[in-house]
Protein backbone atom coordinates (compact mmCIF):
# COMPACT_ATOMS: atom_id res chain seq x y z
CA UNK A 1 0.00 0.00 0.00
CA UNK A 2 0.98 3.34 -1.02
CA UNK A 3 -0.52 5.25 1.82
CA UNK A 4 -2.68 2.58 3.71
CA UNK A 5 -5.64 5.11 3.25
CA UNK A 6 -9.23 4.13 2.72
CA UNK A 7 -9.72 5.69 -0.94
CA UNK A 8 -6.86 3.47 -1.73
CA UNK A 9 -8.14 0.07 -0.49
CA UNK A 10 -11.38 0.54 -2.41
CA UNK A 11 -9.94 1.00 -5.66
CA UNK A 12 -7.43 -1.17 -5.18
CA UNK A 13 -10.45 -3.93 -4.56
CA UNK A 14 -11.91 -2.71 -7.53
CA UNK A 15 -14.81 -1.02 -5.65
CA UNK A 16 -17.18 1.50 -7.52
CA UNK A 17 -15.71 4.96 -5.42
CA UNK A 18 -17.77 8.17 -4.41
CA UNK A 19 -15.76 10.60 -3.36
CA UNK A 20 -17.45 14.19 -1.95
CA UNK A 21 -16.31 17.50 -1.50
CA UNK A 22 -16.12 20.05 1.39
CA UNK A 23 -15.80 23.90 1.25
CA UNK A 24 -13.96 24.79 4.52
CA UNK A 25 -15.30 28.20 6.05
CA UNK A 26 -14.69 31.82 5.62
CA UNK A 27 -13.23 32.04 9.04
CA UNK A 28 -12.94 29.58 12.55
CA UNK A 29 -16.24 28.38 12.52
CA UNK A 30 -15.60 24.37 13.38
CA UNK A 31 -19.51 23.52 13.48
CA UNK A 32 -20.35 24.07 10.03
CA UNK A 33 -17.35 21.96 9.13
CA UNK A 34 -18.61 19.41 11.41
CA UNK A 35 -22.70 20.12 9.53
CA UNK A 36 -21.34 19.31 6.86
CA UNK A 37 -19.28 16.09 7.47
CA UNK A 38 -21.97 14.96 9.26
CA UNK A 39 -24.24 15.45 6.03
CA UNK A 40 -21.26 13.08 4.02
CA UNK A 41 -20.38 10.94 6.41
CA UNK A 42 -21.70 6.78 5.53
CA UNK A 43 -22.74 8.52 2.15
CA UNK A 44 -19.09 8.96 0.26
CA UNK A 45 -15.36 7.13 0.54
CA UNK A 46 -13.36 10.17 0.95
CA UNK A 47 -13.92 13.83 1.22
CA UNK A 48 -12.10 16.82 -0.75
CA UNK A 49 -11.09 19.37 1.34
CA UNK A 50 -10.69 22.61 -0.95
CA UNK A 51 -7.83 24.91 -0.47
CA UNK A 52 -8.39 28.23 -0.55
CA UNK A 53 -10.77 27.79 -3.87
CA UNK A 54 -11.76 30.64 -5.96
CA UNK A 55 -8.89 32.03 -4.38
CA UNK A 56 -11.02 33.29 -1.54
CA UNK A 57 -9.33 32.58 1.99
CA UNK A 58 -10.60 30.15 4.07
CA UNK A 59 -9.82 27.96 6.75
CA UNK A 60 -6.97 25.84 5.82
CA UNK A 61 -7.15 22.91 4.10
CA UNK A 62 -5.06 21.14 6.63
CA UNK A 63 -7.17 21.97 9.76
CA UNK A 64 -10.26 21.26 8.16
CA UNK A 65 -8.78 17.72 7.06
CA UNK A 66 -7.88 16.69 10.85
CA UNK A 67 -11.50 17.80 11.70
CA UNK A 68 -12.31 15.62 9.07
CA UNK A 69 -10.26 12.69 10.75
CA UNK A 70 -12.19 13.38 14.12
CA UNK A 71 -15.16 12.91 12.83
CA UNK A 72 -14.62 9.96 11.50
CA UNK A 73 -14.37 10.81 7.82
CA UNK A 74 -11.44 10.45 5.41
CA UNK A 75 -10.05 13.38 3.59
CA UNK A 76 -7.70 14.39 0.47
CA UNK A 77 -6.35 17.34 1.27
CA UNK A 78 -6.16 19.75 -1.72
CA UNK A 79 -3.05 21.88 -2.27
CA UNK A 80 -2.74 24.54 -4.59
CA UNK A 81 0.64 26.17 -6.36
CA UNK A 82 -0.60 29.34 -6.18
CA UNK A 83 0.28 30.09 -2.37
CA UNK A 84 3.46 28.13 -1.08
CA UNK A 85 6.64 27.62 -2.69
CA UNK A 86 8.76 24.19 -2.21
CA UNK A 87 9.45 24.47 1.03
CA UNK A 88 6.00 25.46 2.70
CA UNK A 89 4.72 22.72 0.65
CA UNK A 90 6.61 19.82 2.15
CA UNK A 91 6.31 21.33 5.47
CA UNK A 92 3.13 21.39 5.54
CA UNK A 93 2.54 17.65 3.86
CA UNK A 94 4.88 16.71 6.16
CA UNK A 95 2.41 18.17 9.11
CA UNK A 96 -0.55 16.82 7.66
CA UNK A 97 1.08 13.37 7.27
CA UNK A 98 1.51 13.62 11.29
CA UNK A 99 -2.09 14.91 11.43
CA UNK A 100 -3.05 11.68 9.94
CA UNK A 101 -3.82 13.11 5.99
CA UNK A 102 -3.50 10.26 3.56
CA UNK A 103 -4.97 11.63 0.35
CA UNK A 104 -4.10 14.74 -1.21
CA UNK A 105 -4.81 16.32 -4.34
CA UNK A 106 -2.24 18.37 -6.60
CA UNK A 107 -3.64 21.82 -8.20
CA UNK A 108 -2.02 24.80 -9.70
CA UNK A 109 -4.92 27.14 -8.22
CA UNK A 110 -7.33 29.31 -9.82
CA UNK A 111 -5.53 32.75 -10.29
CA UNK A 112 -5.90 35.56 -6.92
CA UNK A 113 -7.27 37.48 -9.59
CA UNK A 114 -10.27 35.61 -9.31
CA UNK A 115 -10.51 35.89 -5.27
CA UNK A 116 -11.35 38.25 -2.35
CA UNK A 117 -7.89 39.41 -2.58
CA UNK A 118 -6.60 40.11 -6.25
CA UNK A 119 -3.50 42.12 -4.49
CA UNK A 120 -1.62 39.59 -3.63
CA UNK A 121 1.49 38.21 -5.30
CA UNK A 122 0.87 34.82 -6.06
CA UNK A 123 3.84 32.22 -5.72
CA UNK A 124 3.86 29.34 -8.31
CA UNK A 125 7.47 27.94 -7.37
CA UNK A 126 6.47 24.51 -8.99
CA UNK A 127 3.36 24.08 -11.23
CA UNK A 128 1.22 20.93 -10.65
CA UNK A 129 2.80 18.45 -12.22
CA UNK A 130 6.12 18.97 -11.08
CA UNK A 131 4.42 18.72 -7.19
CA UNK A 132 2.84 14.97 -8.35
CA UNK A 133 6.44 13.94 -9.09
CA UNK A 134 7.69 15.67 -5.71
CA UNK A 135 5.28 14.08 -3.60
CA UNK A 136 6.06 10.99 -5.49
CA UNK A 137 9.50 11.40 -4.63
CA UNK A 138 8.67 11.90 -1.35
CA UNK A 139 6.56 8.99 -0.53
CA UNK A 140 8.95 6.53 -2.77
CA UNK A 141 12.41 7.63 -2.37
CA UNK A 142 11.41 9.24 0.95
CA UNK A 143 13.73 12.11 0.28
CA UNK A 144 12.98 15.97 0.26
CA UNK A 145 13.19 17.92 -3.79
CA UNK A 146 17.40 18.46 -2.48
CA UNK A 147 17.53 15.00 -1.66
CA UNK A 148 18.05 14.98 1.74
CA UNK A 149 16.64 11.92 3.51
CA UNK A 150 13.02 12.74 5.29
CA UNK A 151 12.99 11.66 9.17
CA UNK A 152 9.71 9.25 10.04
CA UNK A 153 7.14 7.78 7.41
CA UNK A 154 5.43 9.79 4.52
CA UNK A 155 2.37 7.97 3.11
CA UNK A 156 0.53 9.91 0.38
CA UNK A 157 -2.06 8.40 -2.34
CA UNK A 158 -1.61 11.20 -4.89
CA UNK A 159 -4.35 12.52 -6.90
CA UNK A 160 -4.98 15.49 -9.30
CA UNK A 161 -7.79 17.31 -11.04
CA UNK A 162 -7.92 16.78 -15.23
CA UNK A 163 -10.19 19.53 -17.18
CA UNK A 164 -11.19 17.28 -20.21
CA UNK A 165 -13.60 19.82 -21.67
CA UNK A 166 -10.33 22.75 -21.56
CA UNK A 167 -8.41 23.96 -24.77
CA UNK A 168 -6.42 22.99 -26.68
CA UNK A 169 -9.02 19.91 -26.47
CA UNK A 170 -6.55 17.42 -28.31
CA UNK A 171 -3.72 17.91 -25.78
CA UNK A 172 -5.94 17.49 -22.97
CA UNK A 173 -5.13 13.34 -22.43
CA UNK A 174 -1.61 14.65 -22.87
CA UNK A 175 -1.43 16.55 -19.93
CA UNK A 176 -3.49 13.62 -17.76
CA UNK A 177 -0.66 11.40 -19.48
CA UNK A 178 1.95 13.79 -17.83
CA UNK A 179 0.64 13.89 -14.70
CA UNK A 180 0.48 9.99 -14.69
CA UNK A 181 4.42 10.24 -15.51
CA UNK A 182 4.65 12.17 -12.36
CA UNK A 183 3.47 10.16 -10.19
CA UNK A 184 -0.13 10.26 -10.55
CA UNK A 185 -2.58 7.80 -8.19
CA UNK A 186 -5.84 9.31 -9.27
CA UNK A 187 -7.38 12.02 -10.75
CA UNK A 188 -10.50 13.53 -10.39
CA UNK A 189 -11.96 15.04 -13.43
CA UNK A 190 -14.14 18.37 -13.96
CA UNK A 191 -17.62 18.21 -13.64
CA UNK A 192 -19.48 16.48 -17.12
CA UNK A 193 -21.98 17.29 -18.79
CA UNK A 194 -21.03 17.19 -22.75
CA UNK A 195 -21.16 13.41 -22.05
CA UNK A 196 -20.51 13.21 -25.92
CA UNK A 197 -17.29 14.89 -25.65
CA UNK A 198 -16.07 13.16 -22.28
CA UNK A 199 -16.10 10.09 -23.75
CA UNK A 200 -14.36 11.00 -27.04
CA UNK A 201 -11.63 11.92 -23.89
CA UNK A 202 -12.26 8.86 -22.25
CA UNK A 203 -11.54 6.84 -25.73
CA UNK A 204 -8.12 8.52 -26.02
CA UNK A 205 -7.47 7.89 -22.39
CA UNK A 206 -8.03 3.90 -22.89
CA UNK A 207 -6.24 3.95 -25.59
CA UNK A 208 -3.10 5.03 -24.07
CA UNK A 209 -3.88 3.07 -20.97
CA UNK A 210 -4.08 5.64 -19.23
CA UNK A 211 -6.63 4.20 -16.97
CA UNK A 212 -4.37 1.04 -15.43
CA UNK A 213 -1.95 3.67 -14.60
CA UNK A 214 -4.10 6.06 -12.73
CA UNK A 215 -7.58 5.41 -11.21
CA UNK A 216 -9.93 7.59 -13.21
CA UNK A 217 -13.47 9.67 -10.92
CA UNK A 218 -15.56 11.38 -12.90
CA UNK A 219 -16.44 14.49 -11.46
CA UNK A 220 -20.26 14.93 -11.42
CA UNK A 221 -22.15 18.33 -10.39
CA UNK A 222 -26.22 18.28 -9.69
CA UNK A 223 -27.68 21.11 -11.73
CA UNK A 224 -29.54 23.10 -8.61
CA UNK A 225 -31.08 25.63 -10.97
CA UNK A 226 -31.49 27.15 -14.77
CA UNK A 227 -29.90 30.07 -13.86
CA UNK A 228 -26.56 28.07 -12.02
CA UNK A 229 -26.73 25.62 -15.74
CA UNK A 230 -26.16 29.14 -17.55
CA UNK A 231 -23.92 30.68 -15.19
CA UNK A 232 -21.55 27.40 -15.20
CA UNK A 233 -21.77 27.39 -19.05
CA UNK A 234 -20.41 31.34 -19.21
CA UNK A 235 -17.97 30.84 -16.41
CA UNK A 236 -16.57 28.13 -15.71
CA UNK A 237 -13.81 27.13 -18.23
CA UNK A 238 -14.81 24.60 -21.09
CA UNK A 239 -18.13 24.21 -19.38
CA UNK A 240 -20.65 23.41 -21.87
CA UNK A 241 -23.99 21.90 -21.60
CA UNK A 242 -26.28 20.58 -23.79
CA UNK A 243 -29.07 22.70 -25.14
CA UNK A 244 -31.54 19.66 -24.20
CA UNK A 245 -29.96 19.25 -20.26
CA UNK A 246 -30.94 23.01 -20.11
CA UNK A 247 -35.11 22.20 -21.61
CA UNK A 248 -35.00 19.49 -19.23
CA UNK A 249 -34.50 21.32 -15.96
CA UNK A 250 -36.85 24.07 -17.49
CA UNK A 251 -39.81 22.05 -18.39
CA UNK A 252 -39.67 20.25 -14.97
CA UNK A 253 -41.55 23.25 -13.65
CA UNK A 254 -41.51 25.60 -11.15
CA UNK A 255 -40.43 23.82 -7.62
CA UNK A 256 -39.23 20.37 -9.23
CA UNK A 257 -35.95 21.83 -11.21
CA UNK A 258 -33.79 20.88 -8.30
CA UNK A 259 -35.33 17.41 -8.60
CA UNK A 260 -34.69 16.83 -11.80
CA UNK A 261 -31.01 18.19 -11.63
CA UNK A 262 -30.68 15.39 -9.25
CA UNK A 263 -31.76 13.02 -11.49
CA UNK A 264 -30.17 14.26 -14.45
CA UNK A 265 -26.75 13.45 -11.94
CA UNK A 266 -28.07 10.23 -10.97
CA UNK A 267 -28.59 9.00 -15.19
CA UNK A 268 -25.01 10.50 -15.63
CA UNK A 269 -23.42 8.33 -12.71
CA UNK A 270 -25.08 4.99 -14.26
CA UNK A 271 -23.43 6.52 -17.50
CA UNK A 272 -20.45 7.06 -16.22
CA UNK A 273 -20.40 3.37 -14.70
CA UNK A 274 -20.94 1.72 -17.31
CA UNK A 275 -17.58 3.76 -19.36
CA UNK A 276 -14.39 1.35 -19.30
CA UNK A 277 -11.57 3.20 -18.09
CA UNK A 278 -14.02 4.98 -14.71
CA UNK A 279 -13.49 3.90 -11.17
CA UNK A 280 -15.85 5.67 -9.83
CA UNK A 281 -17.54 9.59 -9.41
CA UNK A 282 -16.33 12.56 -7.87
CA UNK A 283 -19.33 14.18 -6.27
CA UNK A 284 -19.34 18.20 -6.38
CA UNK A 285 -22.53 18.97 -4.30
CA UNK A 286 -21.49 22.66 -3.74
CA UNK A 287 -23.25 24.38 -0.98
CA UNK A 288 -25.62 21.51 -1.13
CA UNK A 289 -23.99 19.04 0.97
CA UNK A 290 -27.69 17.82 2.44
CA UNK A 291 -28.78 16.47 -0.59
CA UNK A 292 -25.58 14.03 -1.11
CA UNK A 293 -27.31 11.36 1.01
CA UNK A 294 -30.25 11.63 -1.44
CA UNK A 295 -28.42 11.49 -4.56
CA UNK A 296 -25.82 8.66 -3.51
CA UNK A 297 -29.15 6.62 -2.62
CA UNK A 298 -30.82 7.04 -5.87
CA UNK A 299 -27.59 6.06 -7.61
CA UNK A 300 -27.78 2.81 -5.73
CA UNK A 301 -24.65 3.35 -4.36
CA UNK A 302 -25.47 2.87 -1.05
CA UNK A 303 -24.18 1.99 1.92
CA UNK A 304 -20.87 2.32 1.18
CA UNK A 305 -18.37 -0.49 1.38
CA UNK A 306 -15.90 -1.13 4.39
CA UNK A 307 -12.14 -0.52 3.06
CA UNK B 1 12.92 47.29 -24.55
CA UNK B 2 11.56 48.57 -21.65
CA UNK B 3 8.29 49.66 -20.93
CA UNK B 4 6.75 52.51 -18.76
CA UNK B 5 3.57 54.37 -17.82
CA UNK B 6 3.55 58.01 -16.89
CA UNK B 7 2.18 58.44 -13.08
CA UNK B 8 -0.91 60.66 -12.39
CA UNK B 9 -0.23 63.67 -12.72
CA UNK B 10 -1.64 64.85 -9.31
CA UNK B 11 0.53 62.07 -8.19
CA UNK B 12 3.93 63.40 -9.84
CA UNK B 13 2.68 67.66 -8.82
CA UNK B 14 2.51 66.76 -5.46
CA UNK B 15 5.78 65.09 -5.46
CA UNK B 16 7.52 68.16 -6.95
CA UNK B 17 5.41 70.83 -5.37
CA UNK B 18 7.89 72.36 -2.18
CA UNK B 19 10.55 72.69 -4.96
CA UNK B 20 10.91 76.18 -6.74
CA UNK B 21 13.25 74.63 -9.82
CA UNK B 22 12.50 71.66 -11.44
CA UNK B 23 14.13 70.01 -13.87
CA UNK B 24 12.35 67.31 -16.00
CA UNK B 25 15.09 64.88 -17.32
CA UNK B 26 13.29 62.93 -20.52
CA UNK B 27 15.32 59.65 -21.58
CA UNK B 28 15.57 59.04 -25.22
CA UNK B 29 15.90 55.20 -25.45
CA UNK B 30 13.29 52.44 -24.55
CA UNK B 31 10.72 54.87 -22.91
CA UNK B 32 10.60 57.56 -25.86
CA UNK B 33 9.88 54.47 -27.81
CA UNK B 34 7.03 53.93 -25.79
CA UNK B 35 6.40 57.52 -25.54
CA UNK B 36 6.20 57.94 -22.06
CA UNK B 37 9.08 59.71 -21.18
CA UNK B 38 11.37 61.34 -24.28
CA UNK B 39 11.83 64.56 -25.43
CA UNK B 40 8.41 65.43 -26.08
CA UNK B 41 6.78 64.00 -23.24
CA UNK B 42 9.73 65.78 -21.36
CA UNK B 43 8.51 69.28 -22.45
CA UNK B 44 4.34 67.96 -22.28
CA UNK B 45 5.18 67.15 -18.98
CA UNK B 46 7.11 70.79 -17.90
CA UNK B 47 4.59 72.80 -19.70
CA UNK B 48 1.95 70.94 -18.56
CA UNK B 49 3.81 71.39 -14.20
CA UNK B 50 4.24 75.15 -15.17
CA UNK B 51 0.50 75.88 -16.27
CA UNK B 52 -0.93 73.76 -13.36
CA UNK B 53 1.60 75.44 -10.69
CA UNK B 54 1.09 78.99 -12.29
CA UNK B 55 -2.64 78.16 -12.44
CA UNK B 56 -2.41 78.13 -8.47
CA UNK B 57 -0.06 81.93 -8.20
CA UNK B 58 2.91 79.51 -7.54
CA UNK B 59 6.46 80.75 -9.26
CA UNK B 60 8.10 77.65 -10.23
CA UNK B 61 10.87 77.61 -13.03
CA UNK B 62 10.27 74.12 -14.63
CA UNK B 63 13.10 72.98 -17.15
CA UNK B 64 13.18 70.14 -19.58
CA UNK B 65 16.14 68.30 -20.61
CA UNK B 66 17.04 65.52 -22.50
CA UNK B 67 19.49 62.87 -22.48
CA UNK B 68 19.90 59.93 -24.92
CA UNK B 69 19.88 57.29 -21.73
CA UNK B 70 19.86 57.92 -17.78
CA UNK B 71 21.18 54.25 -17.92
CA UNK B 72 24.78 54.98 -18.33
CA UNK B 73 27.60 57.41 -17.29
CA UNK B 74 28.45 58.57 -20.25
CA UNK B 75 25.27 60.00 -21.80
CA UNK B 76 25.05 61.96 -18.84
CA UNK B 77 28.35 63.81 -18.41
CA UNK B 78 28.59 66.63 -20.39
CA UNK B 79 29.87 69.59 -17.54
CA UNK B 80 27.19 72.19 -18.79
CA UNK B 81 24.58 69.66 -18.67
CA UNK B 82 26.21 68.62 -14.86
CA UNK B 83 25.82 72.32 -14.15
CA UNK B 84 22.29 72.52 -14.99
CA UNK B 85 21.43 69.74 -12.94
CA UNK B 86 23.23 71.20 -10.44
CA UNK B 87 21.05 74.57 -10.39
CA UNK B 88 17.56 72.81 -9.87
CA UNK B 89 16.37 71.74 -6.47
CA UNK B 90 14.61 68.69 -8.08
CA UNK B 91 15.20 66.40 -10.85
CA UNK B 92 12.14 65.04 -12.24
CA UNK B 93 13.22 61.87 -13.90
CA UNK B 94 11.14 60.20 -16.68
CA UNK B 95 13.31 57.37 -17.80
CA UNK B 96 12.16 53.93 -16.45
CA UNK B 97 13.27 52.92 -12.50
CA UNK B 98 16.89 51.93 -14.08
CA UNK B 99 17.41 55.61 -15.22
CA UNK B 100 16.02 57.18 -12.04
CA UNK B 101 18.62 54.98 -9.98
CA UNK B 102 21.33 55.32 -12.25
CA UNK B 103 20.62 59.29 -12.69
CA UNK B 104 20.65 59.84 -8.92
CA UNK B 105 24.25 57.38 -8.51
CA UNK B 106 25.51 59.50 -10.71
CA UNK B 107 24.58 63.05 -10.04
CA UNK B 108 25.79 62.10 -6.66
CA UNK B 109 29.06 61.01 -7.58
CA UNK B 110 29.54 63.70 -9.93
CA UNK B 111 28.30 66.22 -8.16
CA UNK B 112 29.88 66.59 -4.80
CA UNK B 113 29.07 69.70 -2.59
CA UNK B 114 25.62 69.92 -3.52
CA UNK B 115 23.02 66.39 -2.60
CA UNK B 116 20.72 65.92 -5.87
CA UNK B 117 17.46 64.71 -5.50
CA UNK B 118 15.54 62.52 -8.18
CA UNK B 119 12.10 61.54 -8.36
CA UNK B 120 10.31 59.14 -10.46
CA UNK B 121 7.22 60.47 -13.55
CA UNK B 122 6.98 57.07 -14.61
CA UNK B 123 5.90 53.83 -13.49
CA UNK B 124 7.87 51.51 -14.95
CA UNK B 125 6.09 48.37 -16.15
CA UNK B 126 7.54 45.25 -18.22
CA UNK B 127 10.34 44.09 -21.10
CA UNK B 128 8.10 43.86 -24.49
CA UNK B 129 7.80 43.91 -27.37
CA UNK B 130 5.65 47.14 -29.54
CA UNK B 131 3.21 44.56 -31.52
CA UNK B 132 1.11 46.91 -33.11
CA UNK B 133 0.54 50.85 -33.36
CA UNK B 134 0.12 51.40 -29.74
CA UNK B 135 -0.24 47.79 -28.10
CA UNK B 136 2.93 46.46 -26.05
CA UNK B 137 3.25 43.44 -24.85
CA UNK B 138 5.16 41.91 -21.97
CA UNK B 139 7.87 39.09 -23.12
CA UNK B 140 10.39 38.51 -21.01
CA UNK B 141 10.80 38.08 -17.03
CA UNK B 142 14.59 38.23 -16.73
CA UNK B 143 14.26 34.57 -15.27
CA UNK B 144 17.99 34.46 -15.99
CA UNK B 145 17.46 30.38 -17.65
CA UNK B 146 15.76 30.77 -20.84
CA UNK B 147 13.55 27.96 -22.20
CA UNK B 148 12.23 29.49 -25.62
CA UNK B 149 14.83 26.56 -27.37
CA UNK B 150 11.83 24.25 -26.18
CA UNK B 151 8.82 25.99 -25.97
CA UNK B 152 8.59 26.99 -29.63
CA UNK B 153 9.83 30.29 -29.04
CA UNK B 154 6.99 31.52 -26.90
CA UNK B 155 7.65 32.07 -23.36
CA UNK B 156 5.68 29.92 -20.35
CA UNK B 157 7.16 32.09 -17.51
CA UNK B 158 6.18 35.38 -18.70
CA UNK B 159 2.93 34.66 -20.39
CA UNK B 160 1.13 31.78 -18.56
CA UNK B 161 0.16 34.05 -15.79
CA UNK B 162 0.63 30.85 -13.35
CA UNK B 163 4.02 31.00 -14.96
CA UNK B 164 3.75 26.88 -15.52
CA UNK B 165 6.11 25.00 -17.13
CA UNK B 166 3.85 22.07 -17.30
CA UNK B 167 0.71 24.14 -19.21
CA UNK B 168 -1.84 24.57 -20.19
CA UNK B 169 -3.88 24.50 -16.61
CA UNK B 170 -7.58 23.71 -16.93
CA UNK B 171 -8.07 27.58 -17.11
CA UNK B 172 -7.25 27.54 -20.58
CA UNK B 173 -10.39 28.14 -23.13
CA UNK B 174 -10.93 28.41 -27.20
CA UNK B 175 -7.08 29.91 -26.77
CA UNK B 176 -7.46 32.33 -23.46
CA UNK B 177 -6.03 32.42 -20.59
CA UNK B 178 -8.66 31.96 -17.33
CA UNK B 179 -7.79 35.77 -15.68
CA UNK B 180 -8.63 37.58 -19.47
CA UNK B 181 -10.23 36.80 -21.97
CA UNK B 182 -8.07 39.41 -23.70
CA UNK B 183 -4.63 37.64 -22.84
CA UNK B 184 -3.41 34.69 -25.19
CA UNK B 185 -2.99 31.57 -23.05
CA UNK B 186 0.92 30.70 -23.82
CA UNK B 187 0.38 26.98 -23.38
CA UNK B 188 -2.18 27.03 -26.30
CA UNK B 189 0.01 29.18 -28.42
CA UNK B 190 3.19 27.12 -27.70
CA UNK B 191 1.18 24.20 -28.63
CA UNK B 192 -0.09 25.41 -31.59
CA UNK B 193 3.39 26.34 -32.70
CA UNK B 194 4.83 23.01 -31.79
CA UNK B 195 2.41 21.37 -34.18
CA UNK B 196 2.98 23.54 -36.94
CA UNK B 197 7.09 22.43 -36.37
CA UNK B 198 6.47 18.58 -35.92
CA UNK B 199 7.96 19.27 -32.67
CA UNK B 200 5.11 18.66 -29.75
CA UNK B 201 6.50 15.57 -28.55
CA UNK B 202 9.20 18.19 -26.93
CA UNK B 203 6.75 19.36 -24.42
CA UNK B 204 5.66 15.13 -23.32
CA UNK B 205 8.46 14.82 -20.95
CA UNK B 206 7.74 16.78 -17.39
CA UNK B 207 9.57 19.71 -17.39
CA UNK B 208 11.37 19.52 -13.88
CA UNK B 209 11.20 22.40 -10.88
CA UNK B 210 13.01 25.02 -12.44
CA UNK B 211 16.06 26.71 -10.36
CA UNK B 212 14.87 30.19 -9.62
CA UNK B 213 18.24 31.22 -8.38
CA UNK B 214 19.36 33.10 -11.62
CA UNK B 215 16.45 34.88 -11.31
CA UNK B 216 15.44 37.88 -8.87
CA UNK B 217 14.21 35.48 -6.40
CA UNK B 218 18.61 34.76 -5.92
CA UNK B 219 18.41 38.52 -4.86
CA UNK B 220 19.29 41.68 -6.65
CA UNK B 221 21.85 40.80 -9.44
CA UNK B 222 25.39 41.37 -11.12
CA UNK B 223 26.47 41.13 -14.42
CA UNK B 224 30.35 40.92 -13.81
CA UNK B 225 32.66 40.28 -17.49
CA UNK B 226 36.74 40.36 -16.32
CA UNK B 227 37.83 40.86 -19.37
CA UNK B 228 36.12 43.91 -19.74
CA UNK B 229 36.84 44.85 -16.32
CA UNK B 230 39.74 47.43 -15.94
Amino acid sequence: MKSGSNLERLLEKGEFIITGELGPPKGTDVEVVKEKAAMLKGNVDAVNITDNQTAIVRMSSIATSKILIDEGLEPTMQMVARDRNRLAMMSDLFGANALGIRNMLCLSGDHQSFGNHPEAKNVFDIDSIQMIYMVKTMRDEHKVICGDEIEGDFKMFIGAASNPFADPFQYRVHRLAKKVEAGLDFVQTQCIYDMKRFKEFMKQVVDMGLHERCKILAGVTPLKSVGMARYMAANVSGITIPEDMIERLKGAGKGNVAAEGIKIACEQIQELRALEGIAGVHLMAIEWEHRVHEIVEMAGLLPRPKG
Amino acid sequence: MITADRKPFEEIKASVKDYDKIMVLGCETCVAICQAGGEKEAEILASELKLAFGNEGKKVEVNDEHVIRQCDDEFMADPAFLEKVKEADIILSIACGVGVQHACNFFNRTITDKPIRVVPGLNTTFMGANIDVGLWEERCLGCGDCVLERTGGICPITRCAKSLLNGPCGGSSNGKCEINKDTDCAWHLIIERLEVLGELDRIKPVEMYKDWRPSHSGGPRKRVREDLRL
